[in-house]
């Protein structure tokens, strides 16, 4: 159990959160999916402290992100896999 | 686990149960704030609770006030009150109505009498009072008596990961023992505010959900200057990793587990249909919040935070949790309950939701939560628009 780097909450995210101190580029990390219990591995680009998002996947300008399986906001930046996810590169939809 | 059936409290007049003995020193307006802590002061056993407000205000934001003021008096956690305002007629309105729940309640007006004079009468009523009620015993009652209010503050990814999800397992297993429980926080329900009202029992309960959160969204977009940076999320909720308030809603949400609500109340409102999860229609500011879910009557508050909320309530509990393991190294005194080990996995959800449960009745029994220790009585008015 020990040894999870980033933590997915639905499948269907395309974001995972880190749940150590940090994380280092191009480290090997561990994911674990809480919706179906599968692990899943990614290398990292950069540095990402912990509760920080790590993209699961390339993503573009106009692109949603999904955490919890449900939308929670839209590229402004694209993003590499294995990158930061956060103000920089994604806006809400709503405000 | 198995759930206690019991908890010690105090049985009120009314029927209803308190974690906590109060005799508490309510000031109908801002200027009677200093008579109420003299009197506080001078008789030991007794807490005022003063604000900012009570003056001029008119329409719904005066109905608002009142329906606090009467609330907080009438909380179970409170054993008997003393109402002090400038006139004595709005002063004489707030103990009426507190004096339906059969408790001791007694007014005082310091028009025509002055501070000094009405600190010395208050002070020997307020003595009678605290003697009385320190006599007051804590006897077992129905686990049913409690009624849990949630709310969570300084949210970080942690919050919708794991201290969250853990305040939702608690009411996923106390909900079928007949607790009432209450979640708020309208605003912060903006991007899961669709899935939110599936949630409601009913079509009238999805119904009121629906016309509550757009009448606060649109209330937002009207105040906006520009977006909500650094307000929704908060500096904090974007350090913590927070990126969007569509994020941080459905983090939110997950406190209320698989809980459906079976009504929306308004701020400061008292539930009427029995036990079971309600929606009150609050601010997401934490001492807003917890003040007006403890005016609709709660007696028990659970409060997740990630990067370390602080606050307290003066006549309702708050017990804290965390599951950043950052913030239950470097603020422990304000973390009841950690649950980081969620995060590296040592531990699960289920048993989260158990320690929480453990620590909700020890609480409720008696047990001293790190904010009551700490002396954190935050005591805040909600208003809704500027006064006549």
């Amino acid at each position: 159990m020990a040894g999870t780097d980033i933590i997915i909450h639905d499948e269907k995210d395309n974001v995972g959160v880190v749940v150590i101190e940090k994380i280092t580029p191009k480290q090997d990390c561990d994911c674990w999916i809480m919706e179906n219990d599968k692990s899943v591995k990614i290398q990292s680009k950069d540095e990402i402290p912990l509760g920080h998002k790590i993209a699961m996947t390339d993503l573009k300008e106009g692109d949603t992100i999904l955490k919890y399986g449900h939308d929670i906001g839209k590229v402004v930046k694209s993003i590499k896999k294995g990158e930061h996810v956060h103000v920089h590169n994604v806006k809400t939809k709503k405000w | 686990m198995e759930i206690p059936k019991t908890f010690l409290g105090y049985k009120r007049e009314d029927g209803r149960t308190g974690t906590r003995n109060h005799v508490i020193i309510l000031p109908v307006d801002d200027i009677s704030n200093a008579c109420a802590e003299a009197v506080a002061n001078n008789i030991k056993g007794t807490i005022a609770l003063p604000h900012s407000y009570g003056r001029l205000q008119f329409g719904a934001d005066l109905e608002l006030h009142f329906r606090t003021m009467i609330g907080t008096g009438k909380n179970p956690n409170v054993a008997a009150v003393i109402v002090i305002g400038i006139e004595p007629k709005w002063t004489k309105r707030i103990v009426d109505a507190i004096a339906t729940t059969g408790k001791p309640v007694e007014g005082f007006s310091i028009e025509g009498v002055g501070d000094i004079d009405t600190i010395a009468r208050v002070s020997k009523k307020a003595q009678e009072f605290s003697i009385w009620a320190s006599e007051k015993q804590r006897e077992e009652r129905p686990i049913s008596d409690l009624w849990i209010s949630v709310k969570c503050g300084e949210s970080d990814t942690t919050s919708g990961l794991a201290s969250n999800p853990t305040v939702g397992n608690l009411m996923d297993k106390l909900e079928p023992l007949g607790v009432h429980l209450c979640f708020g926080e309208t605003s912060e329900l903006t991007g899961a505010e669709t899935v939110c009202e599936k949630r409601g029992k009913t079509p009238e309960a999805q119904e009121k959900f629906r016309k509550t959160w757009s009448s606060y969204n649109d209330f937002i977009l009207k105040e906006a200057t520009d977006d909500l940076s650094e307000s929704q999320p908060t500096a904090g909720n974007i350090a913590g990793g927070l990126t969007t308030i569509e994020e941080k809603a459905f983090g939110n949400f997950q406190k209320i587990g698989g809980c459906k609500f079976i009504d929306v109340l308004e701020p400061a409102e008292e539930p009427t249909k029995g036990p079971g999860l309600y929606f009150m229609d609050t601010s997401s500011a934490a001492a807003e919040c917890v003040t007006l879910q403890a005016a609709g009557g709660f007696n028990l508050h659970l409060f997740p935070t990630g990067q370390g909320n602080i606050i307290g309530n003066p006549i309702e509990p708050v017990v804290k949790l965390t599951a950043n393991p950052l913030t239950a190294r470097t603020m422990s005194e304000h973390i009841d309950v950690d649950v980081s080990k969620i995060l590296s996995r040592e531990m699960n959800l289920d048993e989260a939701g158990d320690e929480l449960i453990k620590a909700t009745i020890r609480v409720a029994n008696g047990r001293l939560t790190c904010a009551e220790a700490l002396g954190h009585r935050e005591f805040v008015m909600t208003k809704l628009y500027r006064s006549a």
